[in-house]
């Protein structure tokens, strides 16, 4: 196997998924790259291999996790034989947000969340189309507060300005104030039942309905189009504009190619690549707006396989991938809310985004507060040599020789982990360090500690921070 | 107390969110205020009234009683020509001062920049909470982003003084400045030195203080007591921040119940604050601003109110000139702006007042231009 094969196919992994132990590098590098981005792009055609059946019959004390929220949704991104799912279930998170600061009901979020699992790779209008109609969102943006004659605008705003068009394009301005209040008219009656009363039935959820009384009939110019429009008619208006095409293509681009300026600079600085964003949009409207097709493009252009360590981790990137590296937490145990916590820590709050704008993201993550939560929690993980994943990487080293440079030791572990790149001053800082132990006996005491430390050390690097 | 405390340290509490300036400092008296607020009210009986016309919403009462010690400088009618209503193009106006373009600078990050050129103390400005807010944000000025004060350091983990320290040296080394990396790499690079050095720092903090003062639970009351943990540990900060968190002030819905809850904290907050401050007799240096990025709509929705502006502001120390300043907007329909209470000050009028007359900077380039300042130091 190629080294440069297993190299792609790791960045492919940090994109499309959470990232993956070599053994399983080699394998999907061994189908092929195409291949393999193909089965991501279909995770209906396999199980995802988390088994909430088993989970709530033998141990009890989860079935709270399995109602939802932040801990049960780790634990998938944890498992899940279905990454990109959760990838793209992330990436709508993120831009289509609620936050549970004021949902304040995980199994309701948890609806929102799953119906990011079944139609994220689907249709852009059908997406919007579910979002308006989801409960949490009704609630979070208050348009069950909207009523025909008394508008509340926060969703008919956020749906152009946040989730859908942006303010602007090209220097221009995408929409005007008259454009949000016709959007919100046309929203009207789009609410929720009143749920069940929390006690003493249990924690029931709210459902969707549209209640025409309740809802602004009137003719509305939305877009320069006229006509008595309802939402569905301003989610088909949105969904064929250019604008729209530019912003979900931005939006790609800036989760799984490379970080671009933040959403509120977009209406004045260009893209960073025109021609891959160009070439996303043409395919947004080639496939009539099918998310899934648009990846497929995205994953098998050059402007992707070029673009390795041309993004900062997400604090949910940087903790799930260093889980699923290390092999923690493949079985039930407790832990998995301190998991969360540290994404928290990190700065990005799962379930829950400090504001609609939802995360800002590239170097944005870091700040001297953030990198230093980021880089011991990496170096703990990492260096703990009882953690599979870790031993993992000790032994393949092992079966290496009887004795292994201070260099390979460094290159090793570097490959090992996901051929990860390091500056030539960096190398060259670590192999000097190595260097000061000497030549390393794989049968020695002190190989898996020396191994060990290495580990905590790349984790340590600005290079480590980056995907 | 040591010396280098003696200069003035500014405090900044931002509301996310946009509060109700009407719930706020409530004008009781003014029937448009019953009319446009048949649901999303303060009960006139129960407000305390600073004269016949406005009072605060009894949440603020433990700010009332600053105010009646001649403590508080209230700014009302605070905001910025041609008002935006988006929660994060106002919070990046207020952040940057840039009303017309988006700006990438934050005036605490600037006044941090003049009142430490040479970054002889990477703690010159702190920050409580996850994330730097962009006002403390450009692009080369340290400022330290602390979530938990008790833990704060670097690689913390590692088995072994030496090694620890090996590996801090190697951290220190790999993180230090070097030519040819792109901005970014450089931000990062810069990230990391001064995180190391701040931490080191910091961590001295918590094991100096000791208080008879009781905080309340809240993220703003915890973040209040790091505050004055950090300035009595004398490490020569000058600006310090922290985040009511969540966006929580923007009460779309539900308005009255969360707004009186939040402001209890708020002021609950400021109140064992400024205790501690009296406790620790550092009264006179501190000097705290208060402040959101929008008012909220004249009218209310029936459940709580939408983006307006219009807002209002607080300054709370005791060396400020107690009173109102700005005018309280006038409520006649005649007088709105597109439903919006109409601002009468500019906010950056009120940041050359504290960048000027408390910190001793030059306000212009900070802010942008000449604005007029207030008499409230």
């Amino acid at each position: 196997m190629a080294a440069n094969d297993i190299a792609l196919m790791a960045h492919l992994m940090r994109r499309a998924g959470f990232g993956a132990p070599y053994q399983e590098l080699e394998a999907r590098a061994a189908k092929g790259y195409e291949a393999t981005v193909e089965e991501l792009l279909h995770p209906e055609a396999q199980s995802d291999g988390i088994d909430a059946d088993v989970l709530e019959r033998y141990f009890m004390e989860w079935r709270e996790m399995l109602a939802g929220g932040p801990n049960y949704w780790a634990w998938r991104m944890l498992n899940s034989h279905r990454p990109l799912e959760e990838k793209i279930a992330l990436f709508w998170h993120g831009v289509l947000c609620t936050g549970s600061s004021k949902v304040q009901h995980a199994k309701q979020q948890l609806i929102e969340f799953d119906m990011f699992r079944r139609c994220g790779l689907g249709s852009f209008r059908d997406i919007l189309l579910e979002i308006s109609r989801d409960p949490s969102m009704i609630f979070y943006l208050d348009n069950c507060m909207s009523h025909k004659g008394a508008i509340n605008e926060n969703y008919g705003r956020e749906l152009l300005e946040l989730f859908s068009m942006g303010v602007g394009m090209d220097g221009q301005p995408n929409y005007s104030e008259d454009d949000v209040k016709a959007c919100a008219r046309a929203f009207t009656g789009w609410t929720l039942t009143t749920p069940v009363p929390r006690y003493p039935y249990g924690v029931y959820t709210a459902r969707f309905i549209y209640n025409p009384d309740d809802h602004d009939d009137g003719e509305k110019t939305f877009l320069g189009e006229t006509g008595n429009w309802d939402g569905e008619d301003i989610i088909n208006i949105i969904a064929k504009q250019p604008a729209t095409a530019r912003f979900i293509s931005r939006h790609l681009y800036n989760f799984f190619v490379a970080d671009d300026v933040q959403v509120p600079a977009w209406q004045n600085t260009p893209p960073r690549d025109p021609e891959a964003i160009k070439m996303l949009e043409d395919e947004y409207f080639r496939s009539n707006y099918e998310i899934r097709a648009m990846l497929r493009v995205l994953f098998n252009a050059d402007f992707f396989k070029n673009a390795r360590f041309a993004k900062v981790k997400s604090p949910v990137e940087t903790v799930v991938g260093t889980m699923r590296l290390v092999g923690d937490f493949t079985t039930p145990k407790p832990g998995v809310p301190a998991l969360v916590a540290e994404m928290r820590y990190m700065g990005q709050d799962l379930a829950n985004p400090p504001t609609v704008e939802g995360w800002h993201t590239g170097q944005e993550w870091i700040d001297s507060g953030t990198l230093v939560e980021r880089i011991n929690f990496t170096a703990d993980q990492m260096g703990n040599i009882n953690l599979p994943g870790v031993r993992a990487v000790i032994e393949r080293l092992a079966a290496e020789g009887p004795t292994l440079t201070p260099e390979r030791l460094v290159d090793g572990c570097l490959e090992l982990l996901g051929h990860y790149e390091l500056a030539d001053d960096t190398y060259s800082m670590l192999v000097t360090h190595a260097q000061k132990g000497g030549a390393l006996r794989t049968d020695a005491d002190d190989f898996a500690p020396r191994v060990g430390q290495m580990l905590q050390l790349i984790a340590s690097t600005q290079e480590y921070l980056f995907a | 107390m040591a010396t280098n405390t003696q200069d003035h340290v500014l405090v900044v509490l931002q509301l996310s969110g946009g509060n109700d300036a009407l719930n706020t400092i409530v004008p009781y008296a003014d029937p448009l205020y019953l009319e446009n607020r048949p649901a999303v009210r303060i009960d006139p009986e129960k407000v305390l009234p600073i004269n016949e016309r406005i009072g605060f919403n009894p949440a603020l009462e433990p700010i009332k009683a600053l105010w009646d010690a001649g403590k508080v400088a209230i700014i009302q009618g605070i905001g910025y020509p041609h008002p935006n209503r988006s929660h994060f193009r106002s919070m990046d106006i207020w952040h940057t001062c840039e009303p017309d373009k988006v700006g990438t600078e934050g005036w605490l990050g600037r006044a941090i920049r003049d009142i430490d050129p040479t970054h002889d103390n990477v703690l010159t400005g702190v920050n409580f909470g996850r994330g730097l807010p962009r006002a403390l944000a450009v692009p080369g000025v340290p400022v330290a982003s602390v979530g938990n004060l008790e833990t704060y350091g670097v690689l913390t983990g590692i088995q072994g003084e030496d090694q620890r320290t090996e590996a801090l040296g190697l951290f220190s080394n790999m993180y230090a400045p070097r030519l040819g990396r792109t901005l970014v790499k450089e931000y990062i690079s810069q990230t990391g030195v001064d995180a190391l050095k701040g931490a080191d720092i910091l961590n001295t903090a918590p094991q100096k203080y000791a208080s008879t003062v009781k905080y309340g639970g809240d993220t703003v009351a915890q973040y209040l007591r790091n505050i004055a943990q950090v300035y009595f540990a004398g490490l020569g900060t000058r600006i310090m921040y922290t985040t009511a968190p969540q966006n929580s002030f923007d009460t779309h819905a539900s308005e009255l119940g969360k707004h009186t809850q939040l402001w209890q904290e708020v002021s609950n907050g400021v109140s064992a604050f400024c205790q501690d401050l009296q406790e620790h007799h550092a009264g006179d240096n501190v000097m705290l601003l208060l402040f959101t990025e929008f008012g909220r709509r004249v009218h209310d929705n029936g459940s709580g109110t939408d983006h307006g502006s219009g807002g209002i502001a607080f300054v709370i120390g005791d060396a400020v000139q107690g009173g109102l300043y700005g005018e309280y907007p006038s409520l006649a329909s005649g007088k709105l702006l597109e439903g919006d209470l109409h601002f009468n000050n500019d906010f950056r009028g009120t940041y050359a007042t504290l960048l000027e007359r408390w910190l001793g900077l030059d306000a212009k380039p900070i802010v942008g231009g000449s604005f007029e300042q207030l008499d409230f130091i």
